[in-house]
């Protein structure tokens, strides 16, 4: 399990405190008013922003100054998640071999990943010559050989229209179910939380307060999130 | 405990900068070491520096001012050939000196082309040496530099705007004092103070069109130094006070500068509504045409001579050619082992003054570097066994600020867009380099690596204080030839340095662009 | 393994080389071009002496003397070839020559009795134009007219200091006043011959210091006789060509062999149509016929060679401020 241990996040003139645990196999949401810290947040549990109080342990061991690369999770960005530079298959086998010299069994399991994510075939395409869904799914397919035990959303598909972002959303749920992994999305809608989520991390007023089981809390918000939720 | 926001290993772009500086340093060092004591600044030295900063204000100031007109037709006319001139006009700045001046003297030498004209008319004829051939020829070699990085600019101007213009039906000098003017006065200093900097360590052109004392620049005086009196000291008082002079400008300008983006200028023009005029017409008719003629009749001055004298041409110069190729392409080699990793450094680091180290190699004087290197290696080896690999390296680092200021801004933008995500991929070190910046800097490399070879190819300096019969370039060969009543040849040469230069700059521009994605 | 096998191979590659003794020679670059004397002289030289001659070039003439201080006592060098009476002095003042007792019988306009130094051609310094141009008769009239010169930069080349030289031994004290009217009149100044006669054939100039053999290239080379030299009533400047050994060579009885063979038949025979200077010595053929359409100077100008530094210091400043305003 990953645990906050009284973290405080700044970034520029606004910071976030937080104190919580992520269990394993557990999807959440992260809600809150745009600027509140959501991405501050998720940035800094993938080691991008830095934490300057409090440390950040998986299952009991420090990983508060560890790289990024070494986490054990993946996040998939608001933008730029593939090299265009690089085919498809290049660019999922990334998350096998970083210096891409990739065996026939690491190109079988890409196969099978991007097969899995309905991109067969397509793994000699450049990212340019994809759909915005199917450069999501490509970038899926990564997630899913990386196999972290976490993953973490910062709203990915936020670009695409809302029939195909429920389809990823559906699509990453299954993925991370059979991965056994935990999943943290940020989200706007809270639509998405009753999609997807079993538990909601509310950020607001400078705080990412403790996870709390979703169907509960959006039946009966606090002030600050009914407020929020207009 | 501050994350870095990126981490390209900066150890070894620090290396290759502490390299640069230690080249250079230690050939300064050698010439010290076996300096005299000297007498110090004399008249004619600092007659040398007056004449240097004169000329090269003047080619400033007359280039720039003079691309203002033909950038501004360019920008908004639309014509045949227009991609192929702005094409051409990349070309006198790769265009080798010694093969430059042989053109810009058989249009404005005094049997030339333009002197005939004006004799047939009974007009006084001009003469081309002096105070203002060095700055004519500078104005050749950097008008086009000018205009492009002006065209440039005006592409970047939103096509909004024009439209907005358009709308309002605004009158074509009010569209240039609303749009164009504020546009100009951004990008103008910096056009200036880049040809200024070039211009000051101008070598070969005050030597072949200076005409005299009058006209020594403080890079011929450091040349007559070394090779006529060989007086060490004043040598190097001069390549200290060149580098002093020159390396400030060039870190004053460092923030002025524009950056030099690849195929700029080849765009569409913007449509616009204004200088539908007849006059406004006519008025850029005129700029395009003089423009084009003031560039394009030396090259081809060149290329008729060249193509008489390729019959007679020995088959020495094809060896020299040879040769010439091999330092090219080792230059090229020293340019981006030095080159990538500085960038690298200094596109991640906090401070952009770094990018001042690579300003060195405009500043140095390379005669000095290789006189250093010369007495350094004379008492371990013989230096003509290193007459070429210290040529390739010299010749690497005057090209180095240049390939900076064309690698830094896009491997500035590879690291903002794409370096979380390599970051989250645990891609360091050379599987970064190697899937990351090369392939985004594709084009960019490709450019920098032509315009080395070309400025290697084309250049006579280092190799003639080394100079050994069977190590000649190809430009110390035509030079011979010219010196041996060989003119015909030697126009020969002129020619085949020419396509030389002009085409390791287009396959490796070309190599660059190819299969590049978006 | 591979590297042995490379290091080897050259180890191999130059013992065997050693067995034929190297002679090195520095001379200037017109010398050692294909069309030069140089590749002619190797040839001979070679059939005569086992051995092999490598002619490095290195500029002009005070560029290889430049290049000999810079590389001091350790120079590689046996022989420098192609320093002249101007540059002897300044030659001497290193300590690098030896001492030689090769002499012939000189046929030059003056007596020859230098101790290191060994003259293989010579000539005298002379403006050259068209046929077409009515020529001024000294330097004077030259400066009084509008003909357009081009000369070499006495600093860096021979016939540049050898002009510096004439103007001030036919001139003395005027000598400033005479370049102060030669200003306007000078094209431009070119670091060496080479490019001073490139120009020229280009029609840049009217006129262009060379030397009165010069035509003689024309006439014989080209069949072309449209150019002459000036003669001018003040006389005409001299230039002696040396070859001199290094006390420093390690080669020094094949260095006293080729300073013979430089005054033999074998090597006078070749400079004429090679150099386009007068031989020192006449060879047994006597000169082709072109020569004797050269003009004979009334008056034969050289300043002694010990004087020559001092006035060259001198003149050199005169000159330079001359050109300078």
């Amino acid at each position: 399990m990953l645990k906050l241990e009284r973290v405080l996040i700044t970034q520029g003139n606004f910071s976030v405190h937080a104190d919580m645990t992520i269990e394993p196999q557990k999807k959440y949401a992260v809600i809150g008013p745009s600027g509140a810290g959501k991405s501050s947040l998720l940035g800094a549990l993938c080691g991008f922003v830095p934490m300057v109080e409090g440390r950040l342990t998986w299952h009991g061991r420090d990983i508060t100054d560890d790289a990024p690369g070494v986490r054990p999770m993946t996040m998939l960005f608001q933008d730029n998640n593939l090299f265009p530079h690089l085919t498809i298959l290049q660019n999922v086998g990334l998350g096998l071999r970083r210096d891409l010299r990739l065996t026939a069994k690491d190109k079988e399991n890409v196969e099978r990943a991007l097969c899995r994510v309905g991109l067969t075939d397509m793994a000699q395409r450049m990212p340019g010559s994809l759909s915005g869904g199917q450069q999501s799914r490509a970038a899926l397919a990564r997630v899913l050989v990386q196999g972290c035990p976490l993953v973490l959303l910062d709203e990915p598909f936020a670009a695409l229209g809302p029939a195909l972002r429920n389809g990823m959303l559906d699509l990453v749920q299954q993925l991370v179910t059979e991965t056994n992994a935990s999943l943290i999305m940020v989200t706007h809608d809270p639509k998405d939380v009753a999609r997807i989520a079993d538990e909601v991390i509310f950020v607001a007023g400078g705080i990412a307060h403790a996870p709390q089981p979703a169907k509960a809390l959006m039946e009966n918000p606090p002030a600050e999130l009914r407020s929020y939720l207009g | 405990m501050a994350l870095r926001p990126f981490a390209i290993s900066t150890r070894t772009g620090v290396s290759a900068a502490a390299l640069v500086a230690l080249l250079i340093l230690a050939a300064l060092w050698a010439v010290l070491t076996r300096a005299e004591y000297g007498s110090g600044l004399g008249p004619a030295e600092w007659s040398a520096i007056h004449f240097t900063i004169v000329q090269a204000t003047l080619s400033a100031g007359i280039s720039t001012v003079m691309a203002i007109p033909v950038a501004r037709a360019l920008a908004r006319r639309q014509f045949a050939g227009r991609g192929l001139l702005v094409t051409l006009l990349g070309a006198p700045f790769i265009l080798p000196v010694i093969v430059a001046v042989l053109g810009l003297l058989a249009v404005f030498g005094r049997a030339g082309w333009l002197n005939m004209a004006l004799a047939g008319l009974n007009l006084p004829t001009i003469s081309i040496y002096g105070l203002h051939g060095v700055v004519l020829a500078h104005v050749f070699f950097n008008l086009p530099l000018a205009t492009r990085l002006l065209l440039q600019a005006w592409q970047t101007l939103p096509a909004e705007r024009f439209r907005l213009a358009g709308q309002l039906d605004l009158t074509p000098r009010a569209v240039f004092r609303a749009i164009e003017w504020p546009m100009l006065r951004q990008t103008l200093p910096g056009t200036a103070a880049l040809i200024f900097v070039i211009c000051l360590t101008s070598f070969a052109v005050a030597l072949t069109l200076g005409g005299g004392p009058r006209a020594t620049t403080i890079e011929l005086a450091i040349y007559q130094a070394f090779r006529f009196d060989f007086d060490l000291s004043r040598a190097a008082l001069l390549s200290l006070v060149q580098l002093v002079l020159a390396g400030s400008a060039a870190f004053l300008a460092l923030w002025i500068i524009p950056n030099i983006s690849i195929g700029g200028g080849q765009d569409r023009p913007h449509q616009r509504w204004d200088a539908r005029g007849g006059v406004q017409r006519l008025v850029d008719s005129i700029a395009i045409t003089i423009g084009a003629l003031f560039l394009l009749m030396p090259l081809s001055a060149v290329i008729i001579r060249g193509l008489g004298g390729l019959l007679v041409t020995p088959a020495s110069v094809w060896q020299s050619a040879v040769i010439s190729i091999g330092v090219a392409l080792c230059s090229v080699a020293v340019l981006l082992l030095l080159a990538l990793p500085m960038a690298g450094w200094i596109a991640t680091a906090k401070r952009g003054s770094v990018e001042a180290i690579g300003l060195f190699g405009i500043a140095a004087s390379p005669l000095m570097i290789g006189t250093g290197w010369f007495i350094l290696i004379h008492p371990v080896a013989d230096p003509v066994l290193f007459a070429l690999p210290v040529t390739a390296l010299v010749n690497a680092l005057m090209a180095l600020p240049f390939a900076l200021r064309i690698l830094v801004p896009p491997l500035r933008d590879t690291v903002q867009v794409y370096g979380r995500l390599s970051q989250a991929l645990s891609l360091q070190g050379w599987p970064f380099w190697r899937w990351v910046i090369l392939p985004r800097l594709r084009p960019q490399i490709g450019f920098a690596m032509g315009l080395t070879g070309a400025l290697s190819m084309g250049d006579l300096g280092v190799i003639a204080l080394f100079s050994a019969q069977n190590h000649t370039t190809l430009p110390l060969q035509m030079y011979r030839l010219m010196g041996s009543y060989q003119i015909d040849a030697a126009a020969g040469a002129a020619l085949i340095l020419l396509a030389l230069s002009l085409g390791i700059f287009w396959i490796f521009d070309k190599a660059g662009r190819a299969h590049a994605q978006a | 393994m591979k590297y042995l096998t490379l290091a080897a191979t050259t180890f191999l590659a130059t013992s065997a080389y050693a067995d034929t003794p190297e002679l090195v020679v520095y001379t200037y670059d017109s010398f050692v071009a294909e069309w030069g004397p140089g590749p002619v002289i190797e040839k001979a030289f070679e059939e005569t002496c086992a051995c092999d001659l490598k002619f490095v070039g290195m500029g002009d003439g005070p560029a290889l003397l430049a290049r000999l201080k810079l590389e001091g006592a350790r120079s590689d060098a046996d022989i420098v070839l192609g320093l002249d009476t101007s540059l002897i002095a300044a030659a001497k003042a290193t300590d690098l020559f030896a001492s030689t007792d090769v002499s012939a019988e000189y046929n030059l306009p003056i007596a020859w009795n230098d101790e290191s130094f060994v003259p293989y051609d010579w000539g005298y310094f002379a403006f050259v134009h068209e046929t077409d141009l009515t020529p001024p008769h000294n330097f004077r009239e030259l400066g009084d007219s509008d003909v357009k010169i081009i000369i070499q930069d006495p600093r860096s080349s021979t016939p540049g200091l050898g002009l510096l030289m004439w103007v001030k031994e036919a001139y003395g004290n005027e000598a400033p006043a005479i370049w102060n009217s030669l200003a306007d009149n000078i094209v431009t100044v070119t670091k060496g011959w080479s490019e001073a006669y490139g120009l020229f054939l280009e029609g840049e100039a009217d006129m262009v210091l060379s030397y009165t053999t010069s035509p003689a290239y024309h006439i014989i080379a080209e069949e072309d006789e449209t150019k002459v030299a000036a003669p001018f009533d003040e006389g005409h400047y001299m230039q002696v060509e040396v070859v001199g050994k290094l006390a420093n060579s390690d080669q020094s009885d094949l260095a006293d062999a080729f300073m013979k063979f430089m005054v033999s038949d074998a090597a006078q025979s070749i400079l004429p149509t090679t150099n386009w200077m007068y031989p020192a010595v006449m060879p047994k053929e006597g000169l082709p016929a072109a020569f004797d359409q050269s003009i004979e100077p009334g008056k034969a100008l050289l300043i002694p060679n010990e004087a020559v530094p001092a006035l060259r210091k001198e003149a050199l400043a005169e000159w330079l401020s001359a050109l300078s305003q």
